[in-house]
């Protein structure tokens, strides 16, 4: 097997423990649109254009109830702009690429692919081919993504909500993070971004709880850093 | 809902996923801005965490009446000890359904 094939692989087999809780999520959402009545393109479509779970319900969430366009395009941007950190993180890796191959790796990059290709960038640093790790992440979440909401509109509700599936996508995320625990600031930026994300989840505007979560918890990352190297 | 809605939240979205890795050059950060850049999962993922284990579905905190605790913490250390993804998820997962069905 060539290099691009290898790696493309691993990038598929890296994500697809992560993908457990994507099916029902995806079923989920389909379930909702077609609830909503904006029909099976159009929920699709959302999922086709946007590929962004959360921002996609939020989406339908506001739709539905009646709020306007602004308001529902200011939230999906708000739940998205952790993408803009992820970017900031895989550029390193990614900036000698071909602006196609830019284009083609930023639409596909999503929370797990980010998780698992920058574990990879990170060990394999030497690898000309690296980005083929991300492809495979990708656009294995993206495949998911789509056939899970087309059962969704197929299908109807077929998943109990008592399984918890919230609860699940929190455990991925938790899972992602094992390698952080062992370190003592990371528990520390970890803790602040849960706290302030829970305290302000019903209070911070257009649903922004997440990048401002993540932004304060950055401060600390940024002030813990400092003080590390002062100390050097 | 108009298509556009739909267009223009994509495009929103997708200049999110474009903006950095099109406008960061190689080398434009220098060694402190990677450490901090470093923090980026730790920063962001508890703020996906915490929110769906210790909110209600009204929205408030429930700290008493709530398996998910448990069973995070369960997850946290099975997490510690294995360093293992799935095996992570699936000792937060069994213990929660555990937790549910005999307990709460």
């Amino acid at each position: 097997m060539n290099n691009k094939l290898k790696t493309l692989t691993k990038g598929i087999i890296d994500v697809s423990p992560l993908m457990i809780p994507v099916v029902p999520f995806g079923i989920i959402y389909g379930v909702i649109g077609m609830d909503l009545g904006i029909g099976p393109y159009m929920t699709l479509g959302l999922s086709v254009i946007i590929f962004g779970g959360a921002s996609q319900i939020i989406l339908l969430q506001l739709f539905s109830g009646g709020v306007s366009s602004l308001v529902i395009l200011s939230s999906v941007g708000a739940v998205n702009a952790r993408h803009v950190l992820y970017g900031a993180v895989l550029s390193e890796h990614l900036s000698n690429l071909r602006f196609s191959w830019k284009i083609i790796l930023s639409y596909v990059m999503t929370d797990q692919a980010f998780a698992v290709s920058n574990d990879y960038f990170k060990k394999n640093n030497k690898n000309n081919n690296q980005h083929y790790h991300l492809l495979g992440s990708g656009f294995t979440c993206w495949t998911i993504w789509q056939i899970s909401t087309i059962l969704g509109i197929v299908l109807g509700s077929v998943v109990p909500e008592e399984l918890g599936l919230s609860f699940t996508i929190s455990l991925t995320f938790l899972a992602l993070l094992i390698g952080d625990f062992r370190k003592f600031k990371n528990i520390i930026v970890m803790l602040v971004s849960g706290l302030v994300a829970t305290i302000g989840y019903n209070t911070i505007p257009f649903k922004a709880y997440i990048i401002v979560a993540a932004l304060t918890a950055l401060i600390f990352a940024a002030l813990l850093t400092l003080i590390d190297l002062e100390k050097k | 809902m108009h298509w556009s809605l739909i267009i223009y939240a994509g495009i929103i979205t997708f200049i999110t996923r474009f903006s950095m890795i099109f406008l960061l050059k190689k080398d434009i950060l220098n060694s402190k801005a990677k450490k901090i850049l470093s923090f980026v999962p730790a920063a962001i993922f508890p703020a996906i965490i915490f929110p769906p284990i210790f909110l209600d579905s009204a929205g408030s905190i429930d700290l008493e009446n709530n398996p998910k605790i448990l069973a995070a913490i369960f997850a946290i250390i099975v997490g510690y000890l294995s360093k293992n993804i799935v095996a992570t998820i699936f000792a937060g997962l069994i213990s929660y359904w555990f937790l549910i069905f005999f307990y709460f």
